[in-house]
């Protein structure tokens, strides 16, 4: 029942069915419901412009902050004050003001991440270019040549050859090792593989110098061999046996079951379930794995450090004594200290660099899903998706990377 | 036509049908296969668990000679047979302590960003670049942090010092803040200075556990928290927040674990000096892994035994908190099955 009066007005607080109000505006749909109006886009932007001038009159006219830094966190300061006091005036109250500090404060720290990252590796390109127009830089090494010496005498073709030699020997035994224990672990289990994992679980918390140390107390010290490039290729392998085995463990376990037994139920045996199912199944996840793990042992310098040394000239047996490596060339000759010796321990670390990048962009066109271009008849198989199988977080907790099955994409 | 079996009374083995024996037993290429599996299994656990062992051996005559003193002990001074790590652990804990502070928010911030903030269009790509961020040598964070933030870290102490300079960490005994000229090589050097270097490095694989979780969050919960009214922030304070707890403490210590072990950056950056002191603003200080790059080329034996002592403690801490980080990320709500 509605209550009304004898004159027909509505009472406060009473029932009322709703009415057609023919003096309301019309109402206007919203542009978008996601997005952003003009207005609240003008309010935003300008927010961070007004800060911008206060900012500068603070630093620049009333207060003695000289200096970009005291110019960015003034900035910084004023923005959000002035985003809040925007905020809290548009209507939406407290809720509102810590809304927008919220996201303005998450977004600076993104921010600063990001400018850490394009700072390193800016930074290092800038000092070190000078050399790198050279073309002994690439080609030649370091013997006979001073740290005063001119950029167009001397390269680092002998770090690049041993470190290139060093991965390629600690790969060799790793990978081997790596995934067959990854598929010991996910595909015959057992109880004896729940320790194996625990173990591989404690030893990926074994510091990288605590490696060198090892290999340079068993293998140096008490078996009497001398430094060399085997050394060290065997203390980068100890630091990247757990890494690998781990990292291909979790990739391994978020291949689906039901693959697995389709290919049991259809008669095929364990091994050949294994070496055409599960394997190629989890082929891009495990190449990133191991890519990864390059790129990790490529650019760790403490196990080199104590287990080879710095030879200035070519050295291509891995047994025959001393032999350099990209970052342990950085290190010796930034130590140097001479002005010269420093920009080329930087034009080394740009190569460095560049030989990570190249490493991780393959990896992640190698982990890059297959496309569902389904040719006539041409099947494709189902490919672990790296969003669920991200070798960088299987190096975490091991659980961190729960097994999703509903990523897995299905285009066969 | 379907026609029902006939039992076939005729034939003698009919009665004797027994079911199949089923075995789990693996034989043929199987068994070979099974065997080969568990050999490498069988070789890595000796190999990585040898490497652990052969450190808590190599441990035992330090632990015998020098007994608790060696974790007391701050000198490491090898002519007057003094070796102690309590210098080095503190500076050690230091360093790492430093880099979370640092690390902690920076990748709170950036996992929460590119899980809820990120446009969908650019997401994988930043995602791409924490894990670009990883990859990045250590030796490429320490020239970075060496050569382009060292001055600047030390303005900030000296900033630091003469603002906060009377809370006893921030103060720096050997230089005087109210000098006319400061003495920007007392500011340098130091553990902060080391710490910042160290952040770095550890803050991408802080971020990815961290996103990963986040990104785990039921969507159902998140639409339910704004359908609620909740604003962007309030859904994720309400939702993805309470949900990555885990991953939050895991991932964070997980940083810490890597913190800890970091050598390269940190023998670059630090003056190496044996004390025990609040002050990680000022010039000098040491860590276990710095020590031994440092120590292990004139070492005799019984200073190698020390060093391995060192590297088994260092070992033993990394283990403790990477084994927490998994306890925490395991236990919490964090990567269960949800419907939603």
């Amino acid at each position: 029942m509605t209550l009304t009066t004898p004159a027909g007005e509505r009472v406060a607080g009473a029932t009322h069915l709703p009415a057609y109000d023919e003096d309301a505006a019309p109402a206007v749909p919203r542009d978008s419901l996601g997005r952003m109006t003009v207005d609240e886009k003008f309010v935003r932007i300008g927010s961070w412009a007004s800060g911008l001038g206060m900012a500068w009159l603070i630093t620049q006219q009333l207060l003695p902050l000289p200096g970009l830094a005291w110019f960015l966190i003034v900035w910084f300061g004023c923005g959000l004050l002035v985003t809040a006091i925007t905020a809290a005036m548009s209507g939406g109250g407290f809720v509102e003001v810590r809304d927008r500090v919220a996201a303005a404060v998450l977004t600076a720290g993104a921010a600063i991440v990001g400018a850490a990252l394009v700072s390193a590796m800016v930074f290092v390109v800038m000092r070190g270019w000078k050399p790198l127009l050279h073309l002994n830089f690439y080609l030649d090494d370091m013997s006979g040549v001073g740290p005063k010496d001119p950029f167009d005498r001397g390269g680092i073709a002998h770090a690049i050859v041993g470190s290139l030699m060093q991965l390629g020997i600690a790969i060799a035994i790793t990978l081997p090792l790596g995934i067959g224990t990854a598929v010991f672990m996910t595909e015959v289990g057992g109880r004896f593989a729940r320790i194996v994992r625990t173990v591989v679980e404690a030893m990926t918390a074994l510091p990288s110098i605590v490696a060198g140390l090892f290999i340079y107390t068993t293998f140096i010290v008490a078996l009497g061999f001398p430094r060399s490039g085997l050394a060290a290729s065997l203390a980068i392998a100890v630091m990247m046996l757990p890494i690998i085995a781990r990292a291909a463990d979790v990739v391994l376990r978020v291949v689906p079951d039901g693959l697995r037994e389709a290919s049991l139920a259809l008669g095929a045996s364990r091994w050949k379930t294994v070496w055409t199912v599960v394997l190629p199944t989890a082929r891009p996840g495990l190449a990133t794995a191991c890519i990864l793990g390059v790129a990790r042992g490529i650019g760790e310098t403490s196990p080199v450090l104590l287990t080879s040394g710095a030879a200035p000239f070519m050295v291509t047996n891995p047994t025959d004594g001393v032999m350099n490596s990209m970052p342990l060339f950085i290190y010796t000759t930034v130590r140097s200290g001479e002005p010269n010796a420093i920009t080329r321990a930087f034009a080394a670390a740009t190569v460095l660099m560049a030989i990570v990048l190249i490493l991780f962009i393959t990896a992640r066109i190698v982990a890059r899903p297959r496309k569902t271009k389904n040719k006539r008849g041409r099947r494709t198989r189902p490919s672990v998706d790296l969003v669920v199988a991200d070798p960088l977080v299987a190096m975490g907790p091991a659980h961190a990377a729960a097994p999703s099955y509903d990523r897995i994409e299905d285009n066969s | 036509m379907t026609t029902l079996p006939v039992a076939d009374t005729t034939d003698p083995a009919s009665d004797a049908v027994r079911p199949r024996k089923i075995s789990r037993k693996a034989t043929g290429a199987d068994a070979v296969f099974v065997h080969a599996a568990r050999a490498v299994g069988a070789t890595v656990l000796v190999i990585t668990g040898g490497v652990g062992l052969f450190l808590a051996w190599q441990a035992y005559p330090t632990w015998q000679s020098y007994g608790f003193g060696f974790l007391t002990e701050t000198q490491w001074n090898p002519e007057a047979d003094v070796l102690g790590i309590a210098a080095v652990l503190a500076g050690t804990v230091t360093v790492a302590l430093v880099a979370m502070v640092i690390a902690f928010p920076l990748a709170l911030s950036t996992a929460l960003y590119i899980s809820e903030y990120a446009p969908a269009a650019i997401r994988s790509t930043l995602v791409s670049l924490v894990d670009l961020m990883a990859a990045v040598p250590s030796i490429i964070w320490g020239l970075w942090g060496f050569f382009l933030i060292m001055p600047h870290a030390a303005d900030l102490a000296f900033w630091l010092q003469r603002n906060l300079g009377w809370i006893p960490i921030f103060d720096v005994p050997s230089a005087d803040a109210d000098a006319a000229v400061w003495d920007a090589s007392r500011y340098t050097a130091s553990a902060f200075c080391a710490g910042i270097a160290v952040a770095m490095m550890v803050l991408p694989m802080s971020c990815a556990v961290m996103r990963q979780v986040f990104s785990q969050t039921p969507p159902g919960e998140k639409e339910a928290a704004l359908a609620l009214g909740a604003t962007k922030w309030g859904m994720v304070r309400a939702v993805v927040l309470p949900f990555g707890r885990g991953g939050i403490i895991g991932g964070t210590m997980l940083g810490m674990g890597r913190a800890l072990g970091e050598t390269i950056a940190v023998l670059l950056i630090i003056s190496p000096a044996f004390e025990l002191k609040w002050s990680f603003l000022e010039i000098g200080t040491n860590t276990i892994s710095a020590l031994i790059a440092g120590r292990f080329g004139d070492a005799t034996k019984t200073q190698m035994s020390a060093l391995l002592a060192a590297g088994f403690v260092l070992f033993l801490l990394t283990l403790l908190i990477n084994t927490l980080a998994a306890v925490i990320v395991n236990r919490s709500r964090s990567g269960a099955g949800t419907d939603a």
